[in-house]
């Protein structure tokens, strides 16, 4: 069947009609990975918007369902040039168009998909209908194509009631360490397929709990907390920050999310109270923007944004590049940062556009990009394991302790006792009870 | 941190030779790095033995020595020039080598000397078969079980340990030489002695066999400061098992998920991390195909085959960048040259898919066998680009250049579905076009999986291609047909045979529904930003990026490359098509390549205004001609490939620039030939033009035998033979006419001489002769296989006249506007004309290099009107130079098993390298140990000649003897030699009792065997046999007794200091 994808410029590519069968009126991305497209069609952020993969061949290994990055895909559209008529992939569950189908996502195929990405370039991020309908007066529909605007997103992906995920208590709970797997062929005769691979080799973050905000947050920022030993609490996006003072983390994160993050005036309020207190805080993407704004930072839209697994940032620290995950639209406006408050301390090396914040006097830090990869690189990982050791040096996390001290022997449950005791841990596990309802794994 | 201010000298070196599995790469990674060590103001002094190289050129380095690359010889090269550091990693594994050896000796040290870049320990990491193992373990990065074996003992009782089937691969060795998979005991010990002694350090790896799995490729840099990035990664459709040169190969990879590819990338930085790399680097993983175990197959801590590839995929110069980096930069300090926005420390984004197949050279060897494994085979590859995987297969099918436009073209219809399933079990050049048949004869995706671990995804997109073949045979040609046909890359001349209509109306049909070729752009960063550097490739469908536009008003003109590297078409067109370009811009033009080798210069981002990445063929290149419009095209320097689309170009009405098209085909015609040679009075060997073995018996018996049979329009001697009979006729005429002939095969009367050759540029009135140049083998061997001598030095002034007379007599009658080589026979002071190319040829670079005189430049300004004495030179032979220059040739026998290795007329060296000196024995000797002819070891050395050559061999023999050789020979030749007085053992026959000349050459204390064969080509007779086993035991063989001749002379001269020679002061 015909589709067609009409921009709020008044361009038309004709293409072919993938997914559900189902018109729609979204933002329109690009992203340049050139493998992950399930991770993108999971990623809450993409939420209320459409988004157009410049690698051409998509589909190619199918669905893994153990990759998505939660429930289900977020995400208004999507445009590739070519959907694979095969998927070949030993974990592959599902066809890319099957998925789509299940889901209620509509999609269109066959157009050039470079050409649109220069326009997009050119012109900036527009807004864009995937239709399997002929208009025959495109200029009509114009207008409601321009009065889009993605909204309040956040609200939508965020989980419903706050959850807790246990942490891994033995290292060898995380899946086979990356390079240690090994084929087992009566298993996988049986249909057993081993888990994916980590990289995890201590669990540093045993014993500490951390509260994450979910704007919206990808599976794998939970998992590269677990995964290290840490107990994550997910709270819903409109949890006041004394609620989760309350509950008394060691350390706090702020996920990523959709939309224009001055959309959130709400959560910015909360985030400037968990500001205030001595709690160590480290915010990705979303996060990071609201944390700016909280504080008296300002961000702008980005002509056409950075989406990809190939941008580099620097980490002023230390001078060093590396190759990040990345996906927003909007940017923390570096002309406007006070320094009293927060420095930079990542800077992309392609247009110096900011990708992180070091907060003055404060155990916080923020990046724009993606440490949790999932899809692109996973060179910035080693970000959680500095925020793990910021909680671990914190005064407040001393402070912390103390209190805790008096809170264990009524619990059994200490982060001094922990880690190396298993017992007690699985002792706490049996108290925490998953609270899903949200749309996350 | 910003370039190191200590360094200020470099010394390069440079790979030597062409051979199998170290090819053009190196001379265009090696020119780029030169190009980006100069911008920096960097002073380059350049070693390397290969005339043909554009990086030897004087415009390249400050300093060139065309010497041989040995270890003495880059001692005295440090210590005449003095260079602050040196570079190795640009040289493939020969410059490694070296560089590590002066490292090793302390001879660095000693004379102050850095080796820039990678350090000589992370070398021996990456490369110590041991060290490597031990290191990866240390980081948990998973190799195959291994050991490393000193002795084939050794070797067996691990292999008890692992069980077989095994890997074995020898260390420091190229392209993986002497390595192998063994199934069973006396398999191991074959291969593991063989490969013991090819080793430079006498060790091989044995490894469980991982055939089967997944075999990815990643392009890794990384800076002093431990930046590290990926430029891209690289999927072998064909499992491990075939060596990843002769693999098809695409890019990036395709059946990898996020995870999958995160985990290889994420190891591939952890390794070149800790082994601490400054530089490029590949890793090759293997990837079990139904679960997350990997194994780390090798790491190659330099520029490679691959990273030519992955430049040329992503637009990302890694050769360019590594120089950077090996001066102290750090990745985001390199401008992105593609973008000029942003920097080297990015990853290129590809937004198309590319596919990469090798040029295998059995239409050359048609004895040998085709099977491939992890020895390379290939001598050169094809690279092509598409929004498809299909379009880009399709596509790098036909740039090929073996008469195969699509996946009909090797014709397995004939095979029971029981004999595809058989076949498909070995892994040979036509694996694609099997699958293809038992995808046309109903076997599963999964069958053909289970048999050949080849993806499934990828046996779909061939099963794609298949089903359009049975579309456009039985469907009627609709519009929408036709568009998906296109798009999958199907060439109207295939959809023309499906459809029974005519190439003309398909042309038509597309024209009329808007069915035309767009272009893209490849820029880095699929698009995310503009890109400033102008390099296509085609789609079907969508927005065209290319246009007619030109800046300046300048006028266009296109230049043809030469296509994969093959025999008789190497590396000595690219340079030509390249210094062409460069005339071409600097008289004002804007210039623009279509060519579809990654491994060359021409293809460099930047040598050309505009470069098409596309196949040379009329269909394709007329695409481009109809967006770029150009005023002119020059064919005369991209080889036989670009000859032969003359008279399409002409048709497109586009002007030929230079010599006309009608003018080569006099040249190629007989008739109209002899008719030239008859005007101006040049004698030729008499002959005939036939089309069938019945005339050609005819033709020949009229002559007398010998006569030379060979088609028209070739390059290399391709199919040209000496027959001595009837019966070798019908053979020769059978081989001939597999390929069906477009113009009719010549039968000439063979005639034995001297061989003369000579190039020229000629304005259309005078012609300027750079220089005369003779070879050592008497006619009947091919030009390109002869040992050439710059200048002619046995013939005298009254020869040379006359040669250099006929010269201007046929430049003159042919019209020749540009280049002009010619080959005669000297027989005595008569001189014979043997065969008029009005072309560029092989010997261009060489002469132009030796002589100082530019003649590609010459000939381009000609070309634009301009005259000899214009450019300043006066008309005729220019004066003879003051030393010797002498070409030799060099073999890839040993990696391309079965292949016949006596010389003929077909040419079967795929390299050559210089030796130059004062005197002539100097040069030889020079030549010859370029060539890596190391005498003497053993002093040994075996004689068996044919009766006719008893005669010459008894003076040859008498030399080595002189020279402490022991001489041992076959029954007739050692009666011979020992009544003429010269001492030779008897050996036996192989078939007679043990020891046999076999048991000998296999006992490794041989150093030379002197085999000329006995006509005829039947492979089991003895001197086959033993000419195989000494080039596969690693033992010289020659087959023509003026080579003997030439060795015993440089030996007898050999043991001096060498001289050395800058050729950039000649």
């Amino acid at each position: 069947m015909k589709a067609f994808l009409i921009l709020e410029d008044g361009t038309v590519f004709e293409g072919v009609h993938i997914g559900a069968e189902r018109e729609v009126v979204s933002e329109i991305v690009f992203n340049t990975s050139m493998a992950g497209y399930l991770e993108v069609l999971t990623d809450p952020s993409y939420a209320g918007q459409a988004v157009c993969m410049t690698y051409p061949l998509i589909g190619n290994y199918g669905i893994c369902k153990d990759d998505m990055e939660s429930l289900g895909p977020w995400l208004d559209g999507l445009i590739v040039r070519e959907l694979s008529r095969v998927c070949s992939n030993f974990r592959s569950d599902m066809s890319i168009q099957q998925f789509l189908e299940d889901n209620n996502v509509p999609g269109i195929s066959g157009i050039d998909t470079r050409a649109l990405t220069k326009l997009l370039r050119e012109k900036g991020t527009m807004n864009g209908m995937i239709t399997t309908k002929e208009y025959p007066d495109v200029a009509q529909i114009l207008p409601s194509l321009k009065a889009y605007t993605t909204g309040k997103v956040v609200e939508k992906v965020s989980c419903r009631e706050k959850y807790v995920v246990k942490p891994t208590l033995r290292l060898e709970d995380n899946g086979p360490l990356s390079g240690a797997a090994r084929f087992d062929r009566e298993a996988y005769e049986r249909g057993v397929r081993e888990p994916r691979p980590t990289l995890v080799k201590e669990l540093n973050g045993a014993g500490l709990r951390v509260a994450l905000m979910d704007f919206g947050a990808k599976a794998n920022i939970i998992r590269c907390l677990t995964e290290r030993g840490c107990e994550v609490t997910v709270y819903p996006a409109w949890t006041t920050a004394e609620e989760i003072i309350a509950d008394g983390p060691d350390g706090i994160m702020l996920s990523n999310g959709p939309g224009d993050p001055k959309e959130c005036t709400s959560i910015i309020k909360e985030i400037k109270k968990l500001y205030d207190t001595e709690i160590p805080i480290f915010a990705i993407c979303l996060g990071h923007q609201l944390m700016a704004l909280a504080t008296g930072a300002d961000t702008y839209k980005m002509k056409y944004g950075h989406r990809g697994g190939n941008h580099p940032v620097k980490d002023l620290a230390t001078g060093r590049v590396y190759i990040s995950s990345q996906n927003h639209g909007y940017v923390v406006d570096m002309d406007k940062l006070d320094s009293k408050v927060a420095v930079p301390a990542f800077v992309n090396v392609n247009d110096g556009t900011n990708e992180g914040l070091s907060y003055t006097g404060k155990n916080i830090f923020t990046v724009q990009y993606h440490p949790e990869a999932c899809p692109g690189p996973q060179d910035s990982r080693y970000l959680f394991d500095r925020f793990i050791q910021m909680i671990r040096q914190s005064e407040a996390r001393e402070e912390h302790f103390v209190i805790r001290q008096s809170e264990a022997e009524e619990d059994t449950y200490s982060a001094q006792k922990c880690g190396a005791d298993s017992k007690c841990c699985n002792d706490r596990e049996e108290k925490i009870v998953e609270k899903g309802g949200a749309p996350h794994a | 941190m910003p370039k190191n201010p200590n360094v200020k000298r470099v010394m390069v070196i440079g790979s030597g030779p062409i051979v199998i599995g170290q090819a053009a790469e190196f001379d265009y990674a090696g020119t780029q790095a030169c190009r980006s060590l100069k911008e920096e103001g960097v002073e380059v002094i350049l070693v390397n033995s290969n005339p043909a190289t554009i990086m030897t050129d004087r415009d390249i380095a400050d300093k060139v020595y065309i010497e041989p690359l040995t270890v003495q010889v880059l001692e005295q090269i440090i210590e005449k020039e003095k260079p602050d550091s040196i570079l190795p990693t640009l040289g493939g594994q020969a410059g490694l080598n070296l560089g590590m050896e002066l490292e090793e000796s302390g001879f660095l040290k000693a004379h102050g000397v850095t080796l820039l870049g990678t350090t000589a320990a992370t070398i021996r990491n990456a490369e110590g078969r041991q060290e490597f193992k031990d290191l990866m373990e240390r980081i948990g990065e998973p190799c195959a079980a291994s050991k490393v074996v000193e002795t084939v003992e050794e070797g067996v009782e691990f292999v008890g340990s692992i069980g077989y089937p095994v890997v074995l691969r020898p260390a420091y060795t190229l392209g993986g030489s002497g390595g192998g998979i063994a199934y069973n005991q006396v398999q191991l010990e074959e291969i593991l002695e063989n490969g013991l002694r090819l080793s430079r350090v006498g060790q091989v790896l044995v490894e469980r066999c991982i055939a089967g799995w997944k075999e990815i490729e990643y392009e890794v840099m990384r800076d002093s400061a431990g930046n590290c990035i990926t430029v891209c990664n690289m999927e072998n459709i064909d499992p491990v098992g075939v060596h990843t040169g002769d693999s098809v190969v695409v890019a990036p990879s395709q059946t990898l998920g996020d995870k999958e590819y995160q985990m290889l990338r994420t190891s591939a930085l952890n390794i070149i991390n800790e082994l601490q790399i400054t530089g490029g680097c590949n890793v090759q993983f293997a990837l079990h195909p139904t679960s997350f175990e990997y194994c780390v197959i090798e790491v190659n801590p330099r520029v490679s085959r691959s990273s030519a590839l992955a430049s040329k995929a992503t637009g990302y110069p890694i050769a360019k960048v590594a120089a950077k980096i090996a001066l102290g930069y750090t990745l985001d300090e390199i401008r992105n040259a593609i973008t000029r926005k942003t920097y080297a420390s990015f990853e290129p984004a590809l937004d198309y898919c590319v596919v990469k197949i090798p040029r295998l050279p059995f239409d050359k060897f048609i004895t040998a066998k085709r099977t491939l494994t992890t020895q390379m085979k290939a001598t050169g590859e094809v690279m092509a680009i598409c929004d498809s995987f299909e379009g880009a297969l399709m596509k790098a099918i036909r740039s090929l250049e073996q008469h195969v436009d699509c996946l009909l073209d090797y014709d397995f219809s004939g095979l029971s579905v029981d004999e595809l399933k058989s076949r498909l079990k070995v892994v040979d050049d036509r694996r694609i076009w099997m699958i293809a048949e038992a995808v046309r004869k109903g076997v599963s995706y999964e069958e053909i999986h289970d048999i050949t671990m080849i993806d499934v995804w990828f046996i779909d997109k061939i099963a794609i291609l298949v089903e359009m073949e049975e579309a456009l045979r039985t469907q009627e040609l609709t519009p929408d047909l036709l568009r998906e046909a296109k798009r999958i890359e199907f060439p109207d001349s295939v959809i023309a045979r499906l459809t029974g209509k005519s190439q003309a109306d398909i042309r038509a049909m597309r024209h009329e529904n808007s069915i035309r070729a767009v272009y893209k752009m490849v820029d880095t960063c699929a698009a995310e930003f503009a890109a400033s550097t102008p390099y296509y490739y085609s789609v079907y469908g969508g927005e065209c990026e290319a246009s007619a536009e030109t800046t300046n008003h300048r006028k266009k003109v296109l230049v043809l490359g030469s296509g994969p590297i093959r025999i008789g078409q190497g590396i000595e067109f690219d340079y030509c098509s390249v210094h062409a370009t460069w005339a071409f811009s600097r008289a004002g033009y804007e210039t623009i390549i279509i060519n579809n080798n990654p491994e060359t210069v021409s293809t460099d981002f930047d040598i050309a205004d505009k470069l098409y990445f596309e196949p040379l063929t009329p269909e394709d290149v007329g695409a481009i001609v109809d967006i770029e419009k150009p005023d002119g095209a020059v064919v005369q320097f991209g080889g036989q490939t670009a000859i032969k689309l003359t008279e399409s170009l002409m048709k497109m009405g586009v002007p030929i620039l230079g010599t006309k098209a009608e003018d080569v085909d006099a040249a190629e015609d007989r008739e109209l030939f002899d008719k030239i040679l008859e005007e101006t009075g040049i004698p030729r060997a008499a002959g005939g033009t036939v089309y069938t073995a019945e005339e050609a018996k005819a033709v020949a018996n009229r002559l007398g035998y010998p006569v030379l049979v060979r088609p028209s329009y070739v390059l290399g001697g391709q199919g040209m033979q000496i027959a001595i009979s009837d019966q070798e006729i019908e053979e020769f005429m059978a081989i001939i006419n597999r390929i069906a002939q477009d113009h009719p095969i010549l039968v000439d009367k063979y005639l034995q001489g001297k061989e003369i050759e000579v190039d020229a540029v000629c304005d259309g009135t005078d012609i300027l002769i750079p220089g005369i140049m003779e070879h050592i083998e008497r006619t009947g061997v091919h030009s390109g296989d002869s040992i050439s001598v710059y200048p002619a030095h046995t013939i005298g002034k009254l020869v040379k006249d006359k040669i250099a007379e006929y010269t201007r007599r046929l430049a003159k009658a042919l019209h020749v506007k540009g280049l002009i080589n010619i080959q005669f026979i000297a027989i005595g002071e008569d001189v014979y004309v043997i065969e008029v190319n009005p072309r560029s040829s092989r010997t261009v670079p060489y002469i132009s290099k030796v002589t100082g005189i530019p003649i590609v430049n010459l000939a381009t300004e000609v070309i634009l009107g301009r005259t000899i004495k214009q450019l300043g030179y006066e008309p005729g032979l220019q004066p003879e130079a003051q030393y010797y220059a002498i070409k030799m040739p060099v073999f890839s026998f040993e990696k391309i098993r079965g292949a016949e290795i006596s010389l003929g007329p077909e040419m079967k060296s795929t390299g050559e390298c210089l030796g130059i000196a004062k005197e002539f024995h100097e040069a030889l000797y020079k030549a010859f140990l370029g060539a890596g002819v190391n005498l003497p070891r053993h002093k040994n050395m075996i004689i068996t000649v044919k009766d006719a050559d008893k005669g010459e061999a008894i003076e040859i023999g008498r030399r080595f003897a002189k020279l402490g050789y022991t001489i041992y020979a076959t029954r007739s030749t050692a009666a011979a030699l020992n009544e003429a007085g010269v001492k030779a053992r008897k050996v036996n026959k192989i078939s007679q009792e043990s020891p046999t000349v076999m048991d000998l050459i296999l006992g490794h204390r041989i150093d030379l065997v002197i085999d000329t064969p006995t006509q005829g080509r039947d492979k089991s007779r003895d001197g086959f046999l033993i000419r195989r086993t000494a080039i596969e035991t690693g033992v010289n063989c020659l087959t023509s007794l003026d080579t003997a001749r030439a060795l015993v002379t440089s030996l007898e001269n050999a043991g001096r200091e060498l001289t050395l020679v800058d050729v950039a002061r000649l």
